[in-house]
């Protein structure tokens, strides 16, 4: 079957083009692409196939840009957990797309690269658990695709024809796959099967069979014209999902804000600490709804970014009261909800948040105030905080505490024992653990923290909570 | 694109043309200094390991998270170890960071390296000048935009000083990386700097200043808190103003205070302070032992241990600022302590305690051994029983059992300690023999460090020569200051038997210098014995007994105006009745708005009756003027001019 379509060539431009796909703008491009460019691509495709076939990985161009990524990782250069998981996803939606598909064990081929780049990303910043995060999605993804492919498979569909139909079986494939892979992509909300998906499914993987049978001549005949279609499409399909994975991260803040009505209403006092891109919009959603609460704003000292949020809800014309996190105990009892964000949700429900958070949650248990976590799904870590793989705490600069002009006489080494008298420790972070949160506010909505296994176990493959062992063959 | 950049703002001198030339910066891979002997006879000093990491990592690193985008290193003495490692290191291969190096063999300052690079004309803009055993973690991007505001207004303004405050001690007079007490005069509003002076006399407890800087400038201020962080911005004229000065050499001594003195040309140096961020300068041991502390104690974030910022293997920080690698073999006996690294594959024997030390990596360290306060590198044997205390002991050091290090000693690469043997304070252990010294400053040598043809000098009175050529090494005499003497042996690898080192031992301990002694432990690695502290303190106390009122220096912060000036030493009581008049004098004049003749006419009666100069009158009047400025309102020091 399909004798029309010959083994796919990989082409930078075509590749880049994969990668952008999800873009609108896409769907003119294919009107035009095999047309105008054909005999260029033709000479392009030749002269790379060559070079192509010794590089079995990865291209030079793009270990560039995973060492870039790395740097910026290593120099903590990149900030914020959205951000980094933004990035990651970027990065790896990329290394797949450059990513040479063997025949068989396409999928397998897929999770290696991701797997090889991933080890290197969450070496580069163990603290930043945002990477391990997406690393493990995209395996998931990848695992996922595989699965629903294969189950359409046996299921004895007819795959794909001739290129030229290819549209049609594409609109066709959706409906009919099979009970088991429509379940597991209802069960993974992540994932639903949008009109989006199924309308930009066709551009992609129509152009390049396309191409690739118009400068076919130069390469000898594919004998698994079937499998090679397979693998196109396996690719194809996980770069979709990568792409609203990426949608998803860049969405989230406004996923969580929508909630915010809900859970904020009139007259309340809302008490928060440091800053958080996600609060301040779940703030303003709720204001913007005619909601007229207050907010107290903890300073959340050594870096006071509770002081440039403050800045933010009164430019948004929030009534704003800024206390130091040491008064937060005396405040607690009169506010009626701790609103926070977080660094990283763990398995078992636990928060790792910026430093003072769990002196918040024990005052607000105290006086139990619901304690409610602000997290992206990009946040949530399949790992268990006493997993020796999870670093919990990172040591800023104790130039942030103290000056260090003032207090080098205490400093000087030359003068005692020679062993510093003065220590300064920085932590970042703080360990809340699951029985102080009263409720996690993700894009899929409130949750339990006895409840964050469940969602683990929608978003991540239990093979690929140790990303750092690698195998030697694929699943 | 760099081209292009770069032919543009040739053809225009318009600054802003010139603001968009890719940063560059030069990085003196050499410290043309002595400090670091004998260490630095076999490796240069940007190679040694600062908390395991070459310390050219930590510049590079800083330089390139700064955002400069082209780094030459220039490479002097052992230029060879220095390019070898950067080809073999990722540098050169960075994306948007450029690394070039520049290679000579005959320079014997900074000057003669700011001439070379001048020459080879790679400067195109204003660049970073910097030493690459500087540690920095500061953002470059607020002092940059200074300078380039301040060339904008007026284009003598050809450098910007990067300086940091850090108290010195009260005792020694030094600051805590080693340094003498820096003295210091800027401009409290434009920040411009007036006087340098890091080689005070602290004997006669003054210090002497222009008389001009106070009589043009409305107001300076005098910092002794201030500490130099060796970071310049300078414009391209430095490099021009060097190839003009042909004897400029050392960067402060020479260049600083050259463009100081010199009013002729009017020239300015601009200081940036720097407050949350972090910048110093390993200068000598001391130093290197305070830096290393400031590292693992994180002042230098992101550049400390656990965080991969260049060269080092992954590491995991623990509690009380330990630092382990990841495989370390380590008995369960063991302590180790508070603030200690431990590199990758070390394996540490039982009962051994470790605390506030640096341990490299591979190191073999046996049972009982006692080590605090010591930076151990890579692959050390220590066998049972050792004791190490603020030591530096190098690559390949095998101490036998039982050999003890006091405090202060250097072992350099590859000395055996033989066993049982102590080693005494602040001894310089080489297998190298110490240079012979003469004192003719003209005769420099400038050995090729690739040429093998030397001179062998046999004029060793110990040992049993096992002379083998192929063991034979030289190093290059150019790395030798010039202000201090001339070297023209080469040393080469003896085995002497069991009679410096104790059984077994190889090396050679070197004699202090003299004069040198009694300076020993102010830049040594170890902390300052208090016999020594408490002499320095006598010495302090009968300073303040016999000082003249006024003249002492106050311990901290600025200087009052009054006590700089050098007339107050010479007053006694029949001056100070004089001056006493005179103030009364002008204070009279300057209430009662008396005409300027009859004050004249006054004074100069006083100056008659006391059997004065003119000179004391002008003195006191000035002091009289000073006084007055200080007790009243700023505004009112617009009359000292």
């Amino acid at each position: 079957m399909g004798s029309g379509t010959t083994r796919p060539r990989r082409n930078p431009s075509m590749a880049d083009h994969t990668a952008n796909g999800c873009t609108p703008l896409s769907l003119p491009k294919r009107v035009a692409l095999p047309r105008v460019s054909k005999i260029h691509l033709r000479s392009s495709l030749q002269t790379f196939t060559k070079r192509d076939w010794v590089r079995v990985t990865k291209m030079p161009d793009m270990q560039a840009h995973v060492n870039d990524f790395l740097l910026k990782l290593r120099k903590r250069k990149i900030e914020g957990s959205q951000a980094t998981a933004k990035l990651t996803a970027e990065l790896l939606r990329s290394v797949i797309s450059h990513q040479r598909v063997p025949y068989s064990n396409q999928a397998g081929a897929l999770i290696d690269a991701v797997k090889a780049v991933g080890e290197q990303l969450i070496a580069a910043n163990p603290v930043e658990l945002a990477v391990g995060n997406i690393v493990r999605r995209v395996l998931h993804i990848i695992r996922e695709e595989d699965l629903s492919l294969t189950t359409a498979a046996i299921g004895g569909l007819n795959l794909s024809s001739v290129s030229d139909d290819e549209d049609d079986t594409e609109h066709d494939e959706h409906p009919v796959l099979s009970a088991a892979v429509v379940a597991a992509a209802a069960r993974s909300t992540l994932r639903p099967p949008s009109l989006q998906t199924l309308l930009e499914d066709v551009p992609v993987a129509a152009a390049l069979p396309r191409t690739s049978s118009s400068g076919g001549d130069s390469d000898g005949k594919s004998k698994s014209a079937d499998k090679s279609s397979r693998s196109r499409k396996l690719k194809h399909d996980v770069i979709e999902a990568v792409n609203e994975l990426i949608q998803d991260i860049s969405t989230c803040h406004e996923q969580i804000a929508e909630q915010a009505v809900e859970h904020i209403h009139h007259n309340e006092v809302i008490l928060t600490l440091g800053s958080s891109r996600t609060v301040l919009e779940f703030l303003c959603a709720a204001k913007e709804k005619q909601r007229s609460f207050r907010v107290f704003v903890a300073e959340g000292a050594p870096r006071y970014q509770g002081h440039l949020l403050a800045k933010d809800l009164v430019s948004r014309g929030l009534q704003t009261t800024v206390i130091t996190d040491s008064a937060v105990f005396a405040m607690i009892s009169r506010v009626n909800m701790v609103i926070v964000g977080a660094h990283a949700v763990m398995a078992n429900g636990g928060v790792i948040a910026p430093v003072g958070l769990n002196m918040v949650a024990l005052a607000a248990q105290r006086h139990a105030v619901p304690f409610v976590v602000l997290a992206g799904s990009h946040k949530l870590c399949p790992l268990y905080p006493h997993n020796p793989e999870v670093l919990l705490n990172e040591l800023r600069s104790p130039s942030e505490l103290l000056d260090f002009g003032e207090f080098s006489d205490c400093m000087d080494f030359g003068n005692g024992t020679g062993s510093p008298l003065l220590h300064v420790v920085n932590p970042a972070f703080d360990y809340v653990p699951p029985k102080l949160v009263s409720l996690f506010i993700t894009d899929t909505g409130g949750h339990n923290p006895s409840y964050m296994y469940r969602l683990i176990a929608d978003y991540y493959s239990a093979d690929d909570l140790v990303v750092q062992r690698r195998p030697g063959a694929g699943s | 694109m760099g081209a292009q950049k770069k032919g543009a703002s040739r053809v225009s001198e318009d600054p802003e043309e010139l603001t968009r030339v890719p940063l560059q910066a030069i990085l003196l891979a050499d410290s043309f200094a002595t400090t670091f002997r004998p260490i630095t006879l076999e490796r240069p000093k940007v190679l040694l390991p600062l908390v395991n990491v070459p310390m050219i990592n930590y510049t590079l690193a800083w330089l390139e998270s700064a955002g400069v985008e082209e780094v030459f290193v220039f490479c002097c003495a052992h230029s060879k170890q220095v390019i070898h490692y950067l080809e073999s290191s990722e540098w050169f291969s960075q994306p948007n960071f450029s690394v070039q190096t520049i290679e000579s063999h005959n320079s014997v300052g900074a000057g003669d390296a700011l001439r070379l690079i001048y020459e080879r004309n790679v400067i195109h803009g204003d660049f970073v000048l910097i030493s690459g055993d500087t540690v920095s973690n500061m953002s470059l991007t607020q002092a940059l935009q200074e300078h380039k505001e301040r060339r904008k207004k007026d284009s003598n303004a050809v450098m910007t000083m990067v300086i940091k405050r850090s108290k010195p001690s009260l005792i020694t007079r030094q600051s805590r990386l080693g340094t003498d007490e820096l003295f210091i005069a800027i401009d409290p509003d434009t920040k411009q700097l007036f006087y340098y002076e890091d080689r005070a006399d602290h004997s006669r407890g003054v210090i002497y200043l222009d008389k001009l800087l106070l009589a043009e400038n409305t107001s300076i201020s005098l910092h002794n808190d201030k500490q130099d962080c060796y970071i310049d911005i300078c414009s391209p004229e430095v490099l021009s103003l060097f190839t003009d000065n042909f004897d400029y050499q050392h960067l402060r001594r020479h260049f600083v205070k050259g463009l100081l003195v010199d009013d002729i040309m009017g020239y300015k140096i601009f200081t940036h302070e720097i407050h949350s961020s972090y910048a110093a300068r390993i200068d000598n041991f001391r130093s290197y032992d305070t830096i290393s502390k400031d590292i693992i104690q994180r002042w230098t974030y992101p550049l400390v241990p656990d965080v991969m910022f260049f060269g080092n293997s992954a590491t995991k920080l623990e509690r009380r600022g330990m630092y382990r690698a990841l495989e370390v073999g380590q008995s369960r006996s063991a302590q180790i302590g508070p603030f200690t690294v431990v590199g990758e594959g070390t394996k540490i024997g039982d009962n051994t305690s470790i605390s506030n030390s640096v341990i490299g990596k591979g190191c073999t360290i046996g049972s009982n051994v006692l080590i605090e306060g010591s930076y151990v590198w890579d692959n050390v044997i220590i066998e049972d029983g050792c004791k190490l205390s603020h030591a530096i002991v190098c690559d390949g050091v095998i101490m036998k059992s039982g050999a003890v290090l006091e405090p202060g000693v250097v072992l350099s690469f590859k000395v055996v300690i033989g066993q049982q043997f102590v080693v005494p304070p602040y001894s310089k252990v080489s297998l190298f023999q110490q240079p012979t010294k003469q004192d003719s400053d003209e005769e420099l040598e400038y050995a090729d460090n690739s040429s093998g043809v030397v001179e062998i000098p046999l004029n060793n009175s110990n040992g049993e020569i096992t002379s083998e050529l192929s063991e034979t090494k030289c190093w290059p005499t150019s790395q030798l200051c010039a202000n201090t003497f001339s070297v023209h042996v080469i040393g080469f690898i003896i085995l002497c038997e069991g009679t410096e080192l104790g059984a077994g031992g190889v090396g050679y301990i070197w004699s202090f210098s003299e004069g040198g002694h009694d300076e020993e432990w102010r830049h040594s690695v170890a902390p300052i014995p208090t016999e020594k502290l408490a002499e320095a303190t006598d010495a302090m106390d009968d300073d303040m007994e016999l000082a003249p009122d006024g003249s002492i220096l106050p311990p901290s912060g600025d200087l009052k105006l009054d006590s700089e000036d050098d007339y107050t030493e010479v007053f006694r009581d029949e001056s100070i009745d004089f001056e006493k008049e005179v103030e009364a004098t002008f204070l009279r004049a300057v209430h009662e708005d008396i005409n300027v003749d009859n004050v004249i006419l006054e004074v100069n009666s006083l100056r008659l009756s006391y059997n004065k100069l003119t000179a004391d009158c002008a003195g006191a009047v000035f002091y009289s003027v000073l006084k007055f400025a200080l007790d009243t309102s700023p505004g009112s020091a617009g009359k000292l001019s």
